[in-house]
């Protein structure tokens, strides 16, 4: 079972909490109607399936109740970072950074309460 | 009865003498001994009968990876386990077992015809034999296959155990108690470190219990353990779990324990759990599993007392048990040696020792000499003989160039054999860690790891018992202060010395030479699943190439055991057959669970009343006491129907509906799934998520509303009020209350986050009251303050706030029946109270209490549909007739820009219709497939299918909804449904079938 940590809570909790939600970075077209069929098509069910990093959104489901992103390898599955939704999608320094910061936090940190 | 026990010798409990039973027969055991040592002290060897070939088989091993030895244990009061494996079951007083996979007895079996028709099972059997004429296969050949085929029979009868779980948080876990987990716990548990060590025997030691003339530090290996144990019982910061077996290893650092709490007594307290899950996270996991022994591969290498030396010496040294009279031992490694030499010291005649290898460390051949033990440097094995047990083995010379000489039998009753050792890295294997092939010990080993995680010792390949608990001591005080609990101790990890080390070298091998023809050698590799070593060789000839499926062909490995004997010994022999290296052909895959884990662990409290949550009304109390028979609906129990004296579900349902259609009825609606939906945009939030237009709804009026997913089709649909400029209550179906709420806050968080809007799912706020029936005005007006109920103030679709028998009320006047209804909300603590002050003041009208099939009658008479029975996730609001529910003006909502796409626009989408059977008393089944030539030839062509159907006693015949086919423009055209008994014919119709000007709705 994954820890995944929650951004708005800022706390890591186990995968229970969580429900999968799709890719992100995915948005609404402010107008659908001027969009053509293939687009709309596109927007609706063509997704990239990487095999490595991922941007994909969760759900705080059983936690706060909040929507937000994660960088997951879909190899691995190890997360690199998770953001609030409505952030832009991180540059890849900004993931290197955040997965060696909760590398050494994860050996430090009291897991405890 | 020979005893076959020696005095002095082992740890059992001479002093606790236990009776148990084996096949019906009456043996004595001792407390400390498992089922296989207290029958080999018997002289009991045959145990079971192999899987497909029904030999006679024994006890290979003395753990948990053992493949023969599985009987079924019957631990009284309905406790009965089939497949429980003889070596790791700890005999008590009234123990009963019994023999497997055998008819009529053990000793003579029938389905031992199978090892004569050997030919006819070989590796893929089931693609090849067995395949004329066709129709036998499923009629005679698989079951009767599959009958003689197997392993124990699952019980019938309820589980009476309980289960137990629990989450468990520690800085280092220490998987296995041997000697370099115990070095790491220690290390560990003195830097301050919570440490979780868990082995799964019922005691600590793991081989130092077979070792007790080893010394360490100055003292004997079993005085050095009592004091290790004592010293890890005195520190509160660890915890000691025996009989509890790591089973998986999972992502980060998340590994599941099985504890075994009860299997060993004879008298369960009362309430206590057989087993228990331990879900732990650790910061860091040192693997200390150490090592098992491989048989050797040669002909008849698995008949009962052929047994793997170290198991031997396990017996001997542990349970004070010598598995023969007059034993032989072959092997490829130094350590077979040392369980004869043990043997020949405590009395037993060692007949030879064959080692297969032509050079020998002198030592041991100078050991042999002084026990007068002959030894047989550079022989081979090639066969055995022996029925029920071993009675003699055939060994020859291998000369110059490979050549196998002449053969010369030895008499024996138990033959000891070693084909080397492999580490157990089963666990790292779960972490998807590399493994990393060792040339020199003929091993894999672990190589990079994905985990914070360590392993030690023999799992690691250090096999002598110094380089064991140094490198458990190292391991443990490395992961302390990796877990950032070091600090405190900070020492260099202890350091150990160790007198009497055995030496541990060897080689390891194919199967062994022989003068034989190979082709008709019954050269065991996989025991559990009866794969030969020729089996393999087929496969490979036959042009499988991967070893994963060379091992799904010959299932190889692929038994109750995983192949923890038998993997590397496979790999070995198909690294020879494909003429590549054994890294090249590489190593199939360990999944959890490590050993065979009892689904009631995995299942934990989640059973009976806990296995999923029943969600009740408030009102279910009194439908209860009043006979409801209940249905569930999703995760609630709802009232089906109310059946008096006499009555069935049919009689019940017509005498309900007639209640409500000619004077009053009342329902328990509070399931309905309930969103308050509250801020200055609520009202454009609605627009945007639901097909209708809501600006122009005014405060105190209600309207149907469509819920599309983005793709256009339907997904949910209820009556939504408008309290305020600023508040709706929008109510969902019973069903897809948390999937609406759940789609609504996606929208708001992640699209729409401009949005001034709030949600609050108060499904469990409301208890709903349907008061349906033209009586219903006059039952509730003396019961209403503050809302002017006349057809002027308050027609249909008006909803109000006021009070109902003294209590707040949010009262709705809709209708899911057609006749003149209320919906009324209270707060859910008041809503029994209400409905039976409702009740009693209705006994003059009749009223009558009525469940959720009446609902669906009375609904489907209207053409009102249910979503997700009358469509299934591929119905447009036009496919459901319901494109007057659509705001067309609308620039904008959710799956507006999908219904304009060409298929959604095709016209012969299926579409919802009225049916009515050409025989009024058929009432056809929902799901039923319609086709319009019910003459064509099989496989139809079906343009659709049923989706509601019931009797409708207010018409006297039966009426159904149906999904068909461009439908709507076959009106009054005749279809068939073709069902077992007949073809059946029905007439497409509207979907209303009672008062189509809805003159009852305002009656």
């Amino acid at each position: 079972m994954l820890l995944i940590r929650c951004p708005y809570c800022e706390a890591e909790r186990p995968e229970v909490e969580f429900a999968y939600a799709g890719e992100a970075h995915i948005a609404r077209p402010a107008d659908p109607s001027v969009l053509s069929d293939d687009e709309w098509r596109d927007f609706l069910f063509i997704r990239t399936n990487p095999r490595g990093r991922h941007f994909e959104r969760w759900r705080h489901m059983h936690g706060c109740g909040r929507f937000f992103n994660a960088v997951r390898d879909t190899v691995t599955d190890k997360f690199s970072m998770t953001y609030k939704a409505g952030a832009p999608r991180p540059s890849d320094e900004e993931i290197a950074l955040a997965s060696s910061a909760a590398d050494s936090a994860a050996s430090v940190k009291d897991a405890r309460p | 009865m020979s005893n076959f026990r020696i005095a002095g010798k082992g740890r059992v409990n001479r002093s606790r003498q236990l009776r148990f039973t084996f096949d019906g027969v009456d043996y004595n055991g001792f407390e400390g001994d498992t089922l296989a040592s207290a029958l080999l002290a018997n002289g009991v060897h045959l145990v079971g009968r192999s899987f497909k070939y029904h030999r006679p088989r024994g006890i290979l091993t003395a753990g948990s990876e053992e493949p023969n030895a599985l009987v079924g244990s019957n631990r009284g009061n309905g406790r009965f386990e089939p497949n429980t494996r003889a070596t790791v079951l700890e005999v008590f007083e009234g123990l009963k077992t019994e023999s497997q996979n055998r008819w009529p007895s053990l000793t003579r079996d029938i389905g031992a015809v199978n090892d004569a028709l050997y030919m006819l099972f070989s590796a893929g059997f089931y693609y090849k034999t067995f395949m004329w004429p066709k129709s036998f296969w499923d009629k005679v050949y698989e079951p009767v296959i599959r009958n003689a085929a197997g392993l124990g029979k699952a019980p019938t009868a309820p589980d009476p155990d309980t289960y137990a779980s629990r989450f468990a948080h520690c800085d280092v876990l220490v998987v296995g108690g041997g000697a370099a987990g115990l070095a790491a716990a220690l290390e560990a548990g003195r830097s301050g470190a919570s440490v979780i060590l868990c082995d799964e025997q019922s005691e600590l030691g793991g081989s130092l219990l077979s070792e007790p003339s080893a010394e360490i530090n100055g003292q004997l290996a079993w005085d050095w353990l009592e004091d290790t144990n004592a010293a890890l019982a005195a520190m509160p910061n660890v915890t000691v779990l025996p009989r509890t077996t790591a089973i998986g290893y999972y992502h980060q650092n998340f590994v599941g324990l099985c504890q075994r709490l009860t299997d060993h007594l004879r008298i369960v307290p009362d309430g206590a759990p057989r087993e228990r899950m331990w879900k732990v996270r650790a910061k860091q996991v040192v693997l200390a599993q150490g090592a098992i022994e491989k048989p050797l591969v040669f002909a008849g290498n698995d008949r009962p007392g052929v047994m793997l030396a170290g198991a031997a010496r396990t017996y001997l040294n542990r349970y004070g048990v010598k598995v023969g009279n007059r034993v032989v031992a072959v092997t490829s490694h130094d350590s077979a040696w040392h369980a004869a030499f043990d043997l020949a010291k405590a009395g037993v005649e060692v007949a030879a020792i064959v080692d297969v290898r032509g050079t020998v460390p002198t030592q041991l051949v100078a050991a042999a000499d002084a026990l007068r033990i002959r030894t047989l440097i550079g022989w081979t094995v090639t066969g055995t003989k022996g029925r029920l047990r071993v009675s003699s083995v055939r060994v020859n010379p291998v000369g110059a160039g490979g050549k196998v000489g002449g053969a010369e039998t030895i008499a024996c009753d138990a033959l000891l054999m070693s084909g080397g050792w492999t580490p157990s890295i089963h666990l790292f294997s779960h972490t998807q860690g590399s493994l990393t092939w060792n040339e020199d010990g003929q091993m894999f080993l672990p190589g990079r790891g994905k985990e914070e995680c360590r392993l030690a010792g023999a799992g690691k390949g250090r096999f002598s018992l110094k380089a064991a608990f140094e490198d458990g001591a190292a391991a443990g005080a490395a992961a302390a202060a990796d877990a950032g609990s070091g600090a405190g101790f900070g020492a260099e990890p202890a350091s150990y010395h160790v007198e009497g080390e055995l030496s541990f070298t060897g080689v390891t091998g194919r199967e062994l030479p022989t003068d034989l023809d190979p082709g008709h050698a019954k050269a065991f590799v996989d025991f559990q699943n009866d794969v030969m070593a020729k089996d393999i060789r087929l496969a490979v000839r036959e042009g499988f190439k991967s070893i994963e499926h060379i091992k799904r062909y010959t299932t190889n490995g692929m038994a109750t055991d995983q192949g923890k004997t038998s993997n590397i010994n496979g790999l070995a022999v198909a690294s020879d057959a494909l003429k590549r290296p054994i890294p090249a052909v590489g190593l199939t895959t360990f999944r959890p669970p490590y050993t065979p884990t009892s689904f009631g662990t995995f299942a934990g409290y989640n059973k009976g009343a806990l296995f999923e949550v029943t969600r009740k009304t408030p009102i279910d109390g009194w439908a209860e006491e009043n006979g409801a028979v209940f249905e569930p609906v999703s995760l609630w129990r709802r009232a089906w129907y109310f059946p008096q004296v006499g009555e069935d579900m049919h009689a019940a349902v017509a005498r309900e509906c007639k209640a409500v259609r000619s004077s009053l009825g009342i329902f328990d609606a509070s399931t309905l799934g309930k969103i308050e939906i509250v801020g200055p945009d609520a009202a454009e939030f609605m627009n945007r998520m639901y097909t209708n237009a809501w600006t122009k709804l005014a405060p105190g009026r209600c309207r149907y509303g469509l819920l599309l997913g983005e793709d256009g089709f339907i997904r949910d649909d209820g009556v939504i009020g408008r309290l305020a400029q600023d508040r709706f209550h929008v109510t969902t179906t019973t069903g897809g209350a948390a999937r609406v709420l759940g789609m609504m806050e996606d929208y708001i968080q992640t699209e729409w986050p401009d949005l001034k809007v709030w949600l609050t799912s108060t499904t469990e706020q409301w208890s709903v009251i349907a008061l349906q029936g033209p009586n219903a005005r006059k039952l509730i007006e003396p019961f209403v303050e503050g809302i002017d109920l006349s057809e002027g103030a308050f027609p249909h679709m008006a909803v109000a706030t006021g009070k109902i028998c003294g209590v707040p009320t949010r009262l709705f006047r809709v209708s899911f029946t057609g006749e003149l209804g209320f919906e009324i909300n209270v707060p859910a603590r008041y809503g029994r109270a209400v409905w039976e002050k409702l009740f009693e003041a209705g006994q003059r009208f009749g009223i009558t209490p009525y469940g959720t099939e009446t609902m669906h009658v009375l609904r489907a008479e209207k053409g009102y549909i249910i979503v997700g029975q009358d469509t299934d996730g591929t119905l447009t609001p036009d496919d459901a007739g319901l494109s007057w529910a659509v705001g067309k003006t609308k620039p904008d909502f959710v799956g507006k820009r999908s219904l304009s796409r060409p298929d959604m626009l095709a016209a012969n989408r299926k579409q919802l219709v009225g049916l009515l059977t050409s025989d009024p008393k058929t009432v056809l089944e929902e799901g039923a497939q319609i086709v319009l030539d019910p003459n064509q030839p099989v496989p139809m062509d079906m343009v659709g299918h049923v989706t509601s159907s019931y009797w409708s006693a207010e018409l006297g015949r039966s009426i159904a909804f149906a999904v068909i086919q461009g439908g709507r423009s076959l009106q009054g055209k005749t279809v068939h449904v073709p069902m077992p008994d007949k073809v059946h014919s029905a007439t497409i119709a509207g979907m209303v079938f009672v008062d189509p000007e809805n003159k009852r709705l305002s009656a």
